[in-house]
């Protein structure tokens, strides 16, 4: 008001002040009804994480690179018996797969790690505990989340096509025929890719993790 | 109509618009409030977007301890909230709605609303020294200042256009208001209204309650209903203020229709001045205590002085 002589017409920035509270009340609220109304979370969101048991062959390395250590594996081996093999085949049976949730920072290496594709992202969120214990979930638990994966993005129309689906797309190619193959994937990707392709591009696709 | 009648209608008539009003305010200001932050405001008590969340609030106030600090001056401590509530109640009485519709018409009705509204720093005076509260005293001294300050443009602003009428009644102002003193009276009705702003304490002036320097000033000890009385004294107070400016200087009732619909009107220029008063709010930040009171003296009081001049040369000219 009294203090500084800089600015232009005196009262202009009350004014403006007023101008933009006025204008701030015809917009709309950005408050989000929460309880009430679901948030639209973008796809991907981080939530929590599940785990496709069938999938897990134990291999500890989830474990092993979690920063916080909080994810707990216990397992014992078990003889398979396949007939008309030489010998019994052993197999590593998962006992316990917890993660506390109360020390998951949600880092997700532990998904980025797992060669076999046995852990995802599920948007869920709602999990809250009363009890902090509570907040750890077994492998029963986790497993209940694979309901809520989502399905993983399309292949990106303008990427590589997978090794797979190259290698089966030649083999019914025929011999020598590796470029008919190229375009015929190219044409066939648009029908699966229904999803947008802003998906896509955020996260490679698990086929293409390096193994 | 036997005189007790008449009696027992005006004062049920003042009591309820006392307690309506206020809470129409009130709830105008959270919701107006919220939009204005981008925010939606009370949702969820009374089920339609928080319509009873002054309700719901009262039924709190109602529930809680009544405490008196224990070096507080109790009966000073427990009046204060009645003598800050009662003056604005009187002043109600004499505010006219419409031509006929007021409920206790008074010849010196603005002399006496003047009067009765000074009351107010009583209360503030007397909650902050008998809290025993340093930050409450603290608030209690700023409040004094200012109100004593600010008494002095709203009483030349008033007193500019009771000359311009001719009159010291309020319904008399009314009824020689004529549509360009919209422009003759302007300076006079800004000066009226900021002074009314700082007299009810409202931010861009609530330097005696700033919370956060000193707690909640001279309230700062108190809690339940009396907390509740103060904070009713401030939306009653934007009525009150309201309500005078559209008295004198907006014409009150007068607007088309005004034979019918005068009370209309008035309510409507009261309300859209208290929309400008929530507004004033959430625009502007706090006025420090030096600011505040240059504005008073070295603003305000040249300005009405200068206003009471260009009224009288007006006034002797025609
Ligand atoms: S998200 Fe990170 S912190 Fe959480 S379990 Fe996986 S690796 Fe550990
Ligand atoms: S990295 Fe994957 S496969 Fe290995 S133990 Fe963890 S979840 Fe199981």
């Amino acid at each position: 008001m009294t203090d500084d002589g800089e600015r232009g017409t005196p009262g202009k920035g009350l004014v403006q002040g007023l101008a933009v509270t006025l204008k701030t009340m015809t917009k709309r609220s950005t408050t989000r009804q929460y309880p009430d109304v679901e948030p639209e979370l973008p796809p991907r969101s981080r939530g929590v994480i599940a785990l496709l048991e069938e999938n897990c062959t134990v291999c500890m390395l989830c474990a092993r690179e979690c920063p916080d250590w909080c994810i707990y594996i216990d397992s014992h081996k078990e003889e398979v018996v396949v007939p008309g093999a030489a010998r019994a085949r052993q197999r590593n049976v998962l006992d316990r797969f917890d993660i506390d949730f109360s020390l998951c920072m949600y880092c997700g290496i532990c998904i980025e790690v797992c060669p076999f594709d046995a852990l995802h992202w599920t948007p869920e969120f709602e999990y809250a505990e009363t009890d902090v214990l509570d907040l750890l979930h077994d492998k029963n638990r986790l497993g209940e989340w694979m309901r809520t994966v989502p399905p993983p993005p399309a292949h990106d129309v303008l990427g590589e096509p997978s090794k797979e689906e190259a290698t089966a797309a030649r083999k019914a190619a025929g011999p020598g025929a590796a470029t008919a193959a190229k375009t015929n994937v190219r044409r066939a990707s648009p029908t699966t890719a229904e999803r947008p392709n802003r998906a896509a591009q955020a996260q490679p696709e698990p086929p293409e993790q390096p193994q | 109509m036997p005189l007790w009648l008449d009696l027992t209608i005006r004062v049920v008539a003042v009591v309820v618009g006392f307690l309506t009003l206020p809470l129409i305010v009130g709830q105008a200001e959270h919701k107006v409030m919220a939009h204005m932050q981008g925010r939606l405001g009370p949702m969820y008590a009374g089920g339609y977007h928080g319509w009873a969340q002054l309700v719901a609030d009262g039924v709190k106030f109602v529930q809680k301890e009544d405490i008196a600090p224990r070096d507080a001056d109790r009966r000073v401590f427990r009046l204060a909230p009645l003598v800050a509530l009662f003056p604005y109640l009187l002043v109600l009485l004499a505010i006219p709605l419409g031509p006929d519709l007021v409920a206790q018409p008074l010849d010196v009705g603005l002399f006496f609303v003047l009067a009765v509204l000074g009351v107010g720093v009583l209360a503030v005076l007397m909650s902050a020294w008998a809290s025993a509260n340093k930050y409450s005293l603290l608030g209690g001294l700023r409040g004094a200042a200012q109100l004593l300050g600010y008494e002095l443009p709203l009483v030349l602003a008033a007193a500019s256009v009771a000359m311009a009428a001719g009159t010291l009644s309020l319904p008399g102002i009314v009824e020689a208001w004529k549509p360009w003193w919209l422009l003759w009276q302007a300076p006079a009705a800004i000066i009226f209204f900021i002074a009314g702003l700082a007299e009810i304490r409202r931010p861009p002036f609530d330097m005696p309650i700033a919370d956060s320097e000193l707690v909640f000033g001279y309230m700062t000890e108190y809690t339940g209903l009396r907390f509740a009385f103060f904070l009713l004294a401030e939306y009653v107070g934007i009525i009150v203020i309201a309500a005078l400016t559209t008295v004198l200087f907006l014409g009150g009732w007068h607007g088309p229709l005004s034979d019918q619909l005068g009370w209309l009107w008035t309510l409507l220029k009261i309300f859209a001045l208290s929309f400008v008063i929530i507004w004033l709010r959430v625009t502007y930040p706090r006025l420090r205590e030096d600011q505040l009171q240059r504005l008073c003296w070295l603003v305000l009081v040249p300005l009405a002085l200068a206003q009471l001049v260009l009224t009288a040369a007006v006034k002797i000219a025609t």
